[in-house]
């Protein structure tokens, strides 16, 4: 069905996603880049050696979960925005996810938003607690986002209220 | 007349590649644009490119456009660029004419070619397709991102190609609403990276189905819509009826060789490459000698590609004309490594068919 919607299956994303037990120590990045196409910027924006694409450009990237401190460097520099990061240290129930957004108006730090899965349907409310406009993202903002933990694998975009 | 040493014809991603590897070889060039605008399709183009950092990946078309620029500012002793200047033949005798602006017919004679035209949207046929408000996408690409111009409120959007999807997801950037994204195709033909960005904004993406007929007054208001079966043939009683203001047809490319045939270059039918294309030897060169060729006019393919075609069409031009580019040999064989590592996956599978075809 993928190639008929663009909709990642639940089993897709959870190939993608860290284990639960990396994703409990802190922010890792995961690379939800399903086909072979010929794009490796997120290998060189890794400075950590964590992300590897290989001689062939035209492989999937792996993530090395381990070496992965989740700097985020890689999420913006993306062409398909297909990197995002997760974190589940912030305790609480709750969940960070950090998510590039390229529409305008931005949300404001502190907005609650209606937090969307792979469809665009809506899965609940989320509030922004940082937006990186900064001139390294060159133009695709990052959002990190709280969410419920239980909501980690749905949530993969925003829609302002 | 106008005389140059190369004339590069078409200043787009290929076109400036080919006048700065040529330029820096010590070559005087000359570039044709028929926009006001150097860059060709990337003035445009407000995504990040694919492709890896030696064709600028991860960079956005527009940057990049900035960037060739100024590449060949620094060159500006031996290039010459001609904007809202249109080739419009290659004669016998080698001859280009040319009309700059609307009035100033130009004739010119170079010491050797670079063709890199490009390409033009392909259409469809289907009932009403001339009313007000259906477009190629690339044309509203083009009002959108460069001339700041929404085309309507809601949009259809027929063909789920890079080009389908890219300007999909640029319309609803723009706070245009995508009702949906058809594909006679059973599978989605873009990347599907792409197609997941439109996706989780909302847009349904209907593969199998495509327009059938248009409907409104003076200008769009609705179009029906068909599923189809394995042949492509519709099926009964899946139609439906789209309310919108703004059709967009993306249903892929094809070279703009005119100018390749009327020099008398050997030309073939490559499905797989958008339509007739010059036949090329591994310099870019066709069978008319020191007419070299590079990018869309020789095979539609993505701008990372056509950047790299034109560097080699440069270097091989500038040698043909007694230059000797500094370690051109090296250069070249780095060139064609990327343009196989560009092709080498599944996406690039129907390049790589195509090129085998075309070989003189």
């Amino acid at each position: 069905m993928f190639e008929q919607t663009g909709i990642a299956s639940a089993e897709m994303v959870l190939s993608k996603f860290p284990p639960i037990e990396r994703i409990a120590r802190g922010r890792v990045a995961l690379a939800e880049c399903y086909a072979r196409i010929p794009c490796n910027p997120c290998e060189d924006a890794c400075p950590f050696g964590a992300i590897t694409v290989g001689p062939d450009i035209n492989e999937m990237p792996v993530v090395d979960f381990d070496r992965c401190v989740g700097c985020g460097k890689c999420v913006s520099r993306c062409p398909g925005l297909a990197i995002m990061l997760v974190d589940g240290s912030v305790g609480d129930g709750c969940a960070d996810i950090y998510l590039p957004y390229e529409f305008r108006p931005l949300p404001a730090e502190g907005d609650v938003v209606a937090a969307l899965d792979r469809s665009g349907a809506f899965v609940c409310d989320a509030r922004v607690l940082r937006v990186d406009n900064s001139p390294a993202n060159d133009g695709t903002p990052v959002i990190r986002l709280r969410i419920p933990r239980s909501e980690l694998y749905a949530v993969r975009n925003i829609s302002l209220k | 007349m106008k005389r140059c040493e190369l004339l590069v014809i078409g200043g787009g991603p290929a076109g400036l590649c080919a006048a700065i590897n040529a330029a820096k070889a010590g070559c005087r060039v000359t570039v044709l644009e028929r926009n006001p605008l150097m860059g060709g399709q990337l003035v445009k183009q407000t995504h990040m490119f694919f492709g890896s950092r030696k064709q600028h990946a991860a960079s956005r078309g527009i940057h990049i456009a900035e960037l060739l620029e100024r590449e060949l500012a620094g060159l500006q002793d031996n290039v010459e660029l001609l904007t809202s200047t249109t080739a419009l033949g290659i004669y016998e005798d080698g001859v280009v004419t040319a009309m700059r602006g609307e009035e100033r017919y130009m004739r010119i004679k170079s010491d050797a070619l670079v063709v890199a035209s490009g390409a033009c949207e392909k259409s469809l046929a289907f009932e009403g397709n001339d009313l007000p408000g259906i477009y190629g996408a690339g044309a509203v690409q083009t009002l959108m991102n460069v001339y700041g111009v929404s085309v309507g409120d809601s949009v259809v959007m027929v063909g789920a190609g890079n080009i389908g999807l890219i300007v999909s997801y640029q319309l609803l950037q723009a706070g245009v609403r995508v009702k949906r994204i058809l594909d006679a195709a059973p599978r989605i033909g873009g990347y599907l990276v792409h197609a997941s960005k439109v996706a989780r904004m909302g847009v349904p993406i209907e593969t199998s189905c495509t327009v059938r007929r248009a409907f409104g007054g003076d200008s769009l208001e609705a179009v029906e819509t068909v599923r189809l079966d394995g042949d492509f043939r519709p099926i009964a009683g899946t139609e439906r009826i789209i309310d919108t203001d703004v059709l967009c047809i993306s249903v892929g490319l094809t070279p703009l060789t005119e100018l390749l045939a009327m020099a008398g270059c050997d030309m073939c039918y490559i499905p797989q490459l958008g339509g007739m294309v010059p036949k090329k030897d591994e310099n870019y060169m066709t069978s008319v000698d020191k007419l070299f060729v590079a990018g869309d006019v020789s095979g539609i393919e993505e701008a990372s590609a056509a950047m790299v075609e034109g560097s080699i069409a440069g270097i091989c031009a500038a040698r043909a004309l007694g230059h000797e580019p500094a370690d051109a040999d090296a250069a070249l064989a780095e060139l064609r490594a990327q343009l196989d590592s560009l092709r080498a996956g599944p996406a690039g599978k129907h390049i790589r068919d195509g090129v085998s075809q075309t070989a003189l």
